[in-house]
């Protein structure tokens, strides 16, 4: 029990087990990758070197799933399974920890539209792990659309791996949204709005266009994309009437911010707000004993993550009797990073307008292809009123990915209003196979 | 290294993921859908979405973006919900 445990070696996960390292702790840092870094510092596993180097005293368990957490007496009980992907022939451990930091990331939001359901629409997230981790670029004639800054660095991995960029399609009006906020969250990245300058001067040198209040509202194709629709967007993101246009491309990259990982989170019974785990200025969370960093707690970027994950892990070693150092730095980069996560969040909406970019027969849930209608029909003639329920009606969300990718979509198109956390609710946190589950347990 | 891919034989790179495999051969799909047949491939890349899930010596529903490819792997396309026999 004397270990600190991480769960996530990007930004956030390496620097909280680095500072309870150098705290004087040893550390038990669990990611699912087989190279450290996460999504953000995604490297090429092609590549024979690890990028990142770690104190002696911090243990990275590579290629290793959290398949489910449970309390006991005195902390967590972490159950693990360590091998290539999706077994079998992994190993079991369970880990029983009294400082558990969770440092689970997030994923790209994808909002339904007609065909999203074809091969060759990924999510954006998808063409930058795979041009960054595998140096496959996903279509030659690759359109991106979405909104957030995100778009900007995936269409230069696409541009770094061969692909023609037909364009990055807003759905926002940042500029405005920026606007609209003078002052505050702006100033407090700096640095960021230069890597983001960094990022737009290398599309503008290729002759990227870049198209804001535009979307992509369907894709065409038969066996996988062919040409997509794009359109205009009002300012609710409905379409502009009249603007459809047909555009000719072989993948189309979608991303709307980020959903967190929150799995383990819910399962540790932490308290949410907003649909992120709370936290107070030590990343303590509701949970005495439990930690959280990075887009587990909001939405803000890998310094800002790095610099959560600093002081979580600092946390996590005091109580385990150590007595690091207060990390000054860390918390007045967390401060101001919270406050330029703040200003993005408010620059980058979800308008309501995408609900009628769907038509009857288009899938919502993508595991067990239920569509808009199923779901309505459900909500209203069947008068379903609850997450669980509308789950067992209409088998939205009780597929392989357990309502990950449509789980948000649902909760909105239903109006349910419990929805969101009913689908981030996995007592198996990660999917395992019957015989894993029959091995006898490990401590 | 060598690897089978729905019985032809190719060769991948250490540090491959069996998408990366797929991917750089001009593959776009190696699902069909339980319900309506439907092909998939890679969404999410990223381990999230479980579209991209493909047989791998015998043993279906592997995530073809997470798994790693070793010497000797035979990779084949995954209809619908297939079951241990």
């Amino acid at each position: 029990m004397s270990r600190v445990v991480v769960v996530g070696a990007g930004p956030a996960g390496m620097a909280a087990a680095r500072a309870a390292a150098q705290a004087g702790t040893d550390v038990l840092l669990i990611d699912s990758g087989a190279r450290l870094g996460g999504q953000y510092h995604r490297q090429d596993t092609r590549a024979g070197t690890e990028r990142f180097t770690l104190p002696a005293r911090v243990e990275h368990l590579a290629e290793s799933v959290v398949w489910a957490l449970e309390p006991v007496a005195g902390g967590h009980r972490v159950h693990v399974r360590t091998g290539p992907a999706d077994g079998p022939g992994r190993s079991g451990r369970s880990i029983d920890t009294p400082a558990l930091v969770l440092a689970t990331g997030a994923f790209d939001r994808a909002l339904p539209f007609p065909g999203w359901d074809l091969p060759g629409v990924f999510t954006a997230g998808a063409a930058q792990a795979l041009a960054k981790g595998q140096g496959v670029r996903v279509g030659e004639r690759v359109l991106l659309a979405g909104t957030g800054p995100f778009l900007l660095p995936v269409a230069r991995s696409l541009l770094d791996v061969g692909a023609e960029v037909a364009g990055v399609l807003e759905a926002g009006d940042p500029v405005t949204g920026w606007l609209a906020r003078p002052g505050g969250g702006l100033s407090a990245g700096i640095g960021k709005l230069g890597e983001l300058a960094g990022y737009a001067s290398v599309l503008a040198r290729q002759r990227v266009p870049y198209r804001r209040r535009t979307t992509v509202i369907e894709a065409h194709g038969t066996d996988r994309v062919e040409s997509v629709t794009t359109a205009r967007l009002r300012p609710d993101w409905t379409v502009v009437p009249g603007s459809a246009r047909r555009v000719e491309v072989d993948a189309v990259c979608v991303g709307f911010g980020f959903t967190p990982q929150l799995e383990l989170a819910v399962a540790a019974r932490c308290a949410l707000a907003d649909g992120f785990v709370t936290v107070d200025a030590a990343q303590a969370t509701s949970v005495p004993g439990v930690f959280a960093a990075g887009e587990l707690t909001g939405i803000g970027g890998a310094e800002l993550s790095a610099a959560e994950g600093e002081i979580a892990g600092a946390s996590a070693a005091r109580l385990l009797g150590a007595h690091p150092a207060p990390p000054v730095r860390a918390l007045r980069k967390a401060r101001r990073g919270r406050r330029f996560a703040a200003a993005l969040d408010a620059a980058y909406p979800v308008r309501d307008g995408w609900r009628t970019w769907l038509r009857e027969d288009t899938l919502v849930c993508r595991c067990e292809e239920v569509t808009y209608g199923e779901l309505r029909g459900a909500a209203r003639e069947r008068e379903v009123c609850g997450g669980r329920a509308l789950k067992l009606v209409t088998r939205a969300g009780l597929g392989p990915c357990q309502g990950r990718v449509c789980g948000r979509a649902v909760a909105e198109l239903t109006g349910i209003p419990d929805a969101a956390a009913t689908f981030a609710r996995r007592p198996i946190a990660a999917p395992i196979r019957l015989g894993e589950l029959a091995e006898e347990p490990t401590l | 290294m060598k690897v089978r891919i729905d019985g032809e034989e190719t060769t991948a790179l250490e540090g491959q993921t069996v998408a990366g495999v797929l991917l750089g051969r001009g593959l776009t799909s190696w699902r069909t859908t339980r319900g309506s047949g439907r092909p998939r491939g890679v969404f999410c890349g990223i381990g999230v979405c479980f579209d991209c899930l493909v047989v791998v010596n015998g043993v279906a529903d592997v995530r073809a973006c997470q798994r790693l490819v070793r010497d000797g792997d035979d990779i084949r396309v995954q209809h619908g919900a297939e079951l241990p026999s």
